[in-house]
């Protein structure tokens, strides 16, 4: 930090020494040689005399359509020092990289904790077993263990997919996106973010429910999490395997609407309000289609149980295609489109994103929510974007299979993982392309388009089994 | 026995309300401080009171206590959207007060410029009304073009929103080959851009759902609430104040008038996305010819002081058919100026139209209006 320092002091001073011609002309040019000058100067003469004289770089325009060059329109490196270079920076940014590549060893270990599972449970056991605490202590915590790192994937999955809409949104329009914090790419943006968000003040309105404006997050955040249990991240590795896991899941995201309404009613505010009646009115709806659009792949798994139904997509028809229910002709991609549109309007996403409509209503139920009550039903939005992405790749596209017959190598969780984000980057995709719907347009599709269709699905699934 | 009744009528015994919502003046698509009283029931508009006034700064009056060249400047703050026409139609009215003649190059100046503003307008516009919808995207598609049109703007006058850059008797300075090239370079880029807006926006099926029979305003009512620019074009009425009564050389040009055929937002809306195309026309046809000469006519007075008299001049602004009256009592400053501003006009249909419409249609409704606060309160 006193190297950097005395090094900044003295190059800057330097520049009108070794060149009578004024800084900002020559920066970018004089930018290579000015350091080199720097350090004998620095050891000649340590106290400068003069406050560095800072002014901001000549425009560099691009020869082709004449706009300003990137290089000068960001942060000019060549005369300040770049917020990198400072050890606080540094310093934080090492611990940030230690917590990220800690979690990735961590998720690493789950993806393999299918192989490890029985090792690690007996090991516990033994443990417990030697303390002489009874064996239930072992359940306990091997519950525990799985709670938490479910919980992690939930927490996780919101840093890592709002830095990812973050960028592709920015990309699709043709903006950088986030892109100094952390470095590279801006990839602790959101870190830095949630502890903004953290230390931001939590404003209850005057007018609100106090304590139903408080339990309304929590009661939005607290479903997704739960719903996770059942969910399989790789061949048989899901927290707990429910025979009823989809039904179950499906429950689970139901309780949401609740939230949601109560955040809307509870603010105070006629807008929240709106939003509030538009997303109870929505979520109900669609939450019909989606459930029927899945009937079909339920008829062809013959089971509730998602690894099952994961597993009823092993193997490969004529030797080189995969037997995802995504493949069975008709019946396989209207089922997909169906739980896909439906999900997206079950996450509150555009175009079906009503009942927060920016536009409209201003943020519609979180209007009146700030700091971390604010950015928990962010947390749920991206834990159902997650879960649907999940539940896409379960019910559609494999589970954990791999697309080729020769793949011997990469494992299942890795699969699963990368068609989960596939599907959330068509969540995203879709986001940043379309328009709004009206609430009545949405409803009208919903009760006059998705459900018959997925009623008719249900009927031509019949028939497939009927006719094999 | 009363079961029944109840179950016959039940509108009697179910209390509803109405609610009142203050859409503005700090409402993410007021687009400025407009303020709408709603009256709702649900979510279906029962009455609409549009409220202006928050913007007021009375540049009619400050008119009459500065000089000619001074008024240009306030000009500049009415529709900062689009400003060119704004310093123009004032320029206008003064210049047949005073009998001015401006050269040919400074007329075909102020052409161009009128309608590469009118393209950066109609741009922000497009970007806006797509946000409006709830297409995010469009907007920063939208200002990247505009961005370009902007740089143009501040390469010949130096600013970027309020240019002040056409003045009594011709234009400020005139352009050089650089600015030519860049400019001409421009609208060989724009052009497939606008392809590229109808596969993203104008075509795209929920943004039809959500316009094409929103917001109907049929020919009669356009005419007589007065609305005029893209707003009287999309309802089909074939009124342009550059065909009407062409200003600058107009006539010389070779360009069509988009029409609407049955006047809802998706027609307002794409009148607009086709004028961008015609403005290019024009701007490649103006700086196909730009004739050489003086940017400046020769016997603009310092302090003009212009014999008694009254003027009006009106020019095809980007929102529609921009006016001034302008009187002279022979000293230094206007006596009076009046503005036909037409988004204080073509504002006023609002309440007439919102009724009966959705909440979300009244956001639709109101981006196709396209107004622009600073010239709706002066």
């Amino acid at each position: 930090m006193a190297e950097e320092k005395s090094t900044g002091n003295g190059s800057s001073p330097e520049i009108p020494k070794s060149q009578p011609a004024p800084v900002p002309a020559g920066v970018s040019a004089g930018a290579a040689p000015a350091p080199a000058a720097a350090k004998p100067a620095a050891a000649a003469a340590p106290k400068p005399a003069a406050p560095p004289k800072k002014s901001w770089p000549e425009p560099k325009f691009n020869e082709k359509d004449g706009r300003l060059l990137k290089t000068t329109r960001y942060w000019p490196t060549e005369l300040w020092p770049h917020p990198w270079q400072s050890a606080s920076y540094r310093n934080g940014a090492m611990m940030l990289f230690g917590i990220i590549a800690g979690l990735l060893a961590s998720g690493a270990a789950i993806g393999e904790l299918s192989t490890w599972g029985d090792k690690l449970y007996a090991l516990i056991a033994g443990f417990v077993a030697s303390h002489g605490q009874p064996a239930v202590v072992t359940d306990v915590i091997w519950v525990a263990i799985k709670v938490l790192i479910v919980l992690h994937v939930v927490l996780i999955n919101g840093l890592w997919a709002i830095w990812w809409e973050r960028k592709i949104s920015a990309h699709i329009q043709s903006r950088v996106g986030p892109t100094y914090a952390g470095g590279f790419h801006g990839w602790a943006q959101t870190i830095m973010d949630g502890i903004k968000l953290l230390l931001k003040e939590d404003i209850t309105p005057a007018a609100a429910d106090k304590w139903v404006h408080a339990l309304a997050p929590a009661i939005v955040v607290a479903p997704v999490v739960v719903a996770f249990a059942p969910v399989t991240f790789g061949k048989d590795l899901a927290a707990a395997n429910l025979d009823i896991g989809v039904l179950y899941i499906f429950a689970m995201a139901g309780i949401s609407v609740i939230g949601v309404v109560m955040a809307g009613w509870a603010s105070g505010n006629k807008y929240s309000l709106l939003g509030g009646l538009r997303a109870s009115a929505q979520l109900v709806s669609y939450e019909l289609p989606r459930g029927f659009s899945i009937v079909p792949v339920l008829m062809f798994a013959g089971s509730l149980d998602l690894s099952v139904i994961a597993n009823a997509q092993a193997g490969y028809k004529w030797g080189f295609l995969p037997k995802w229910f995504i493949f069975y002709p008709v019946v396989g991609q209207l089922a997909f489109l169906i739980f896909l549109i439906a999900s997206i309007a079950e996450t509150n996403r555009t175009p079906f994103d009503i009942p927060e409509a920016e536009s409209e209503l201003v943020s519609g139920f979180h209007t009146e929510y700030s700091g971390m009550k604010w950015s928990i039903f962010f947390l749920a939005e991206y834990g159902y974007v997650l879960l649907a992405s999940f539940l896409l790749a379960t019910f559609f596209l494999g589970g954990g299979a791999s697309p080729f017959v020769f793949d011997h190598v990469i494992p299942s969780w890795l699969w699963m993982l990368g068609k989960a984000m596939a599907m959330m980057f068509v969540f995203l995709w879709v986001r940043w392309t379309f328009p709004r719907f009206r609430s009545d347009q949405l409803m009208d599709f919903c009760w006059k388009f998705l459900l018959p269709w997925s009623f008719a699905n249900i009927a031509f699934a019949g028939l497939t089994l009927f006719l094999r | 026995m009363s079961d029944t009744q109840t179950a016959v009528e039940p509108e009697h015994k179910i209390r509803t309300d109405s609610m009142f919502v203050n859409l503005g003046p700090q409402h993410p698509s007021t687009h400025g401080v407009l303020r709408v009283g709603l009256t709702i029931e649900g979510e279906l508009i029962t009455k609409a009171v549009p409220d202006v006034g928050y913007l007021h700064r009375g540049t009619e009056k400050l008119a009459e206590a500065r000089g000619y060249h001074h008024c240009v400047v306030l000009t500049d703050r009415w529709d900062y959207v689009s400003a060119m026409p704004n310093n123009l139609v004032f320029c206008l009215a003064a210049e047949k007060i005073m009998g001015v003649k401006v050269p040919p190059r400074a007329n075909a100046l102020r052409v161009i410029m009128c309608e590469l503003n009118r393209i950066a307008s109609h741009l922000l516009f497009f970007g806006t009304y797509g946000i409006d919808t709830g297409a995010f995207t469009p907007f920063l598609y939208a200002f990247r073009e505009r961005e370009m049109i902007l740089d143009l703007f501040e390469m010949v006058c130096g600013a970027r929103l309020t240019y002040n850059y056409i003045r009594l008797g011709g234009v400020m300075l005139d352009v050089n080959d650089a600015w030519l090239a860049k400019a001409k370079e421009f609208i060989e880029y724009f052009k497939p851009r606008l392809d590229e807006y109808d596969t993203l926006l104008s075509f795209n099926p929920i943004f039809m759902a959500r316009t094409e029979n929103v917001g109907l305003i049929s020919k009669e009512t356009a005419i007589n609430w007065g609305l005029s620019g893209p707003n009287l074009r999309g309802s089909g009425v074939d009124y342009d104040a550059r065909k009407a009564d062409p200003y600058c050389g107009y006539e010389e040009y070779d360009f069509t008038v988009p029409l609407g055929k049955k006047g809802s937002c998706w027609d307002r809306y794409y009148c607009r996305v086709q004028e961008m195309r015609q403005s290019v026309k024009i701007v490649e046809q103006a700086l196909a010819k730009l004739p050489a000469g003086e940017t400046m006519a020769t016997g603009v007075a310092k302090v003009p002081k212009p014999a008694p008299g009254e003027a009006y001049a009106h020019v095809e602004g980007a929102r529609g058919d921009l006016g001034i009256y302008l009187v002279s009592d022979g000293q230094g400053s206007p006596y009076r100026m009046h503005v036909r501003a037409p988004s204080f006009i073509n504002l006023a249909i609002l309440q007439e139209m919102l009724v009966g419409n959705k909440v979300a249609d009244v956001i639709a409704i109101l981006g196709s209006i396209d107004i622009v606060l600073g010239e709706v309160d002066r």
